[in-house]
């Protein structure tokens, strides 16, 4: 690594502080301040803030509506991650085979990652409208009664495929890549071996995509976690009846519109546990590489 | 074991680049046949054409009785050494030897009784259980025969397989590939631009150009006769001189000629010689020199004994029946 030493002592902190007050006032402080919230309880009109201790935390292992979140959570996440990372593999391994046309159908499946969130959710909020989406229409065709306002299953389709969607150009060229490393000669080896096209993506193809499997399994599930409160905001705000209402909505819902500021930042810090576990998880794996 | 018949091969890619035309060899059974040539000649297209793994635009490979243009690699009943040796690197070398087998459905007894058996032969019992990058370069090449071996195929192919290794390894893995050629009498097709390495190991060589044969035959007729200027070149160490025939025209037969040939070793430095060298420099190999310069503005090379005398200007004289006459046009050999 090049290391650079700089004569002036203040010089290299000029130059790192536009970052570390951006990571100081946007994270540091506002996770201090939840923190700090999560041992606190105010009263209707903020008027009195009184020390409670672990209180906020305990009251959410009772609280069914936040037992229901984790749950919702867990079966969001892991079916964006499956839905995501299954499409894009199979995208991937697509590609890879073209010779000539590749670099179009690249360039195609990455324009779905420059659309914000929101944006995304709208646009398969319109899809899948029960009045107006072409979805909903197509669906009756074959007799299913779509309505993800009243259906707890079809609106947790929904905000799975505007999620999923949205990671899927991330996930895709990161597997292109992965597949693009894989020597032809391994293939081809496998092929001389009397190996089929579909033994050999299972027992060559897939083990050695494992480094770049793992890596997007974690930050798939991280994106599904905390980067999809846009897709839900815009679409279902977590109804109906809560069964859309993943953990990240579930604080930004209690804190700002439920005005329970003590319980809602005891879920914020739970969040921040559960990213700093899959971050350490992360670098510890991730960086090593997966070992085959 | 089976032969193997190169008929009217040829290979053009998608946009009209012929790679391969009109190659016509018929290996016998249990033959080694080296395919040599400078890189972009063709010789790994042709050897992937033979397993399959490159479709074929012209004429027919027939493996035994059988025209297996069509055929799946799978089914061609080869086996391949690559360059690079394309061990599967999650796999353990035990079951990189025995993934061919278990596609085929082999019996799990059988299957052990082969892997141990050529991991014997090839010395390489002690890795069986290690993933291949705990393995050196040479073992890895080992294994990478093993994978070959265990599959008793009709044919071995080899692409290079050589070339990853350094020098004094390379020597040794030759021979050893020699060694268990001549011992398991399986009908090979190996590849390399090495033209020593074609020398030692092939019973023919072909010496491929440009996509076309210019000579196949054994590695002393190809180098007492090349077929042409380009094998005269290319097959031979330090390489055969190629003279503009206008340089030497006291040669005999130089007049109809466009270039001749004299190869190193069949010069003599003599009082009269009617060839002078002006020498521009010496290189020591120990056992003998090699003695650079030029006549008439042509360069040449000469090997000498290490103890000969040296001087600025050498008088030669080509030995008796040592000149290699090739045409002014085609190049081709003129005798």
């Amino acid at each position: 690594m090049k290391r650079t030493i700089f004569r002036n002592q203040l010089l290299p902190w000029l130059l790192l502080a536009p970052q570390l007050v951006i990571t100081f006032v946007f994270f540091l402080w506002p996770a201090a301040q939840a923190v700090k919230q999560s041992f606190l309880r105010e009263d209707a009109f903020g008027t009195r803030t009184s020390f409670v201790g672990l209180a906020n935390f305990e009251k959410l292992w009772g609280n069914a509506e936040y037992l229901n979140s984790l749950q919702v959570t867990a079966v969001f996440a892991i079916s964006v991650t499956i839905l995501s990372m299954g499409l894009s593999l199979i995208l991937a391994v697509a590609v890879d085979r073209m010779i000539r046309s590749s670099r179009v159908y690249t360039t195609l499946l990455v324009w779905p990652y420059a659309v914000a969130p929101a944006v995304a959710g709208i646009l398969w909020w319109f899809i899948f409208n029960p009045t107006i989406g072409i979805m909903p229409y197509v669906l009756a065709q074959v007799g299913y009664d779509w309505n993800h306002i009243s259906s707890k299953s079809d609106a947790m389709t929904l905000v799975v495929i505007a999620s999923a969607w949205k990671q899927i150009s991330y996930n895709f060229l990161f597997f292109v890549a992965g597949l693009q490393a894989i020597p032809a000669s391994l293939r081809e080896a496998a092929a001389i071996d009397g190996a089929g096209p579909v033994r050999r993506f299972f027992d060559i193809t897939f083990p050695l995509l494992s480094p770049t499997t793992f890596f997007l399994l974690v930050v798939n599930i991280v994106y599904a976690m905390f980067d999809t409160f846009g897709v839900i905001d815009a679409t279902t705000e977590g109804g109906p009846a809560q069964a859309t209402n993943i953990m990240v909505y579930k604080v930004y819902f209690d804190g700002f519109v439920g005005q329970n500021m003590g319980s809602s930042a005891a879920q914020s810090v739970v969040l921040m546990m559960l990213v700093l576990v899959l971050t350490v998880v992360q670098f510890r794996y991730v960086e090593k590489k997966v070992e085959y | 074991m089976a032969s193997i018949t190169l008929d009217n091969l040829g290979k053009i890619y998608a946009g009209g680049t012929r790679a391969v035309g009109d190659v016509n060899i018929d290996i016998a059974d249990g033959e080694f046949i080296v395919l040599v040539g400078p890189s972009g000649c063709g010789k790994s297209t042709l050897l992937r054409m033979v397993a399959g793994l490159e479709s074929i635009s012209e004429g027919e490979v027939r493996i035994g009785d059988r025209v297996v243009n069509e055929v799946e690699p799978a089914d061609r009943d080869i086996a391949m050494v690559f360059q690079n040796y394309a061990l599967y690197p999650h796999m353990s070398v035990r079951e990189n030897l025995a993934y061919g087998l278990k596609n085929r459905r082999t019996p799990k007894a059988e299957i052990d009784r082969r892997v141990d058996e050529a991991a014997e032969i090839l010395q390489i019992g002690k890795f069986l259980d290690r993933k291949p990058k705990a393995l050196s370069g040479g073992q890895r090449q080992r294994v990478a025969m093993g994978r070959a071996i265990v599959r008793e195929p009709a044919a071995f192919l080899f692409d290079e397989p050589l070339s990853n290794l350094d020098a004094k390894l390379r020597v040794a893995m030759r021979l050893e590939i020699k060694e268990l050629q001549k011992r398991l009498r399986t009908t090979s097709l190996y590849v390399t631009h090495d033209q020593l390495e074609a020398m030692t190991l092939a019973d023919r060589l072909v010496v491929l150009n440009g996509g076309r044969v210019e000579q196949i035959g054994t590695p002393l007729e190809v180098y007492r006769r090349p077929a042409s200027a380009f094998v005269a070149g290319f097959i031979g160490s330090p390489a055969m001189n190629l003279l503009d025939a206008g340089a030497v025209p006291f040669l005999p037969g130089s007049a109809h000629a466009g270039q001749v040939g004299i190869r190193p070793e069949d010069l003599d430095v003599t009082a009269d010689g009617p060839i002078e060298l002006q020498v521009t420099a010496v290189e020591e190999l120990g056992a003998q020199r090699l003695v650079h310069g030029h006549t008439a503005g042509e360069r040449m090379t000469i090997t000498l004994p290490s103890d000969a005398a040296l001087s600025d200007v050498l008088r030669l004289t080509p030995r008796p029946g040592a000149l290699h006459l090739f045409d002014r046009q085609t190049g081709a050999r003129m005798d």
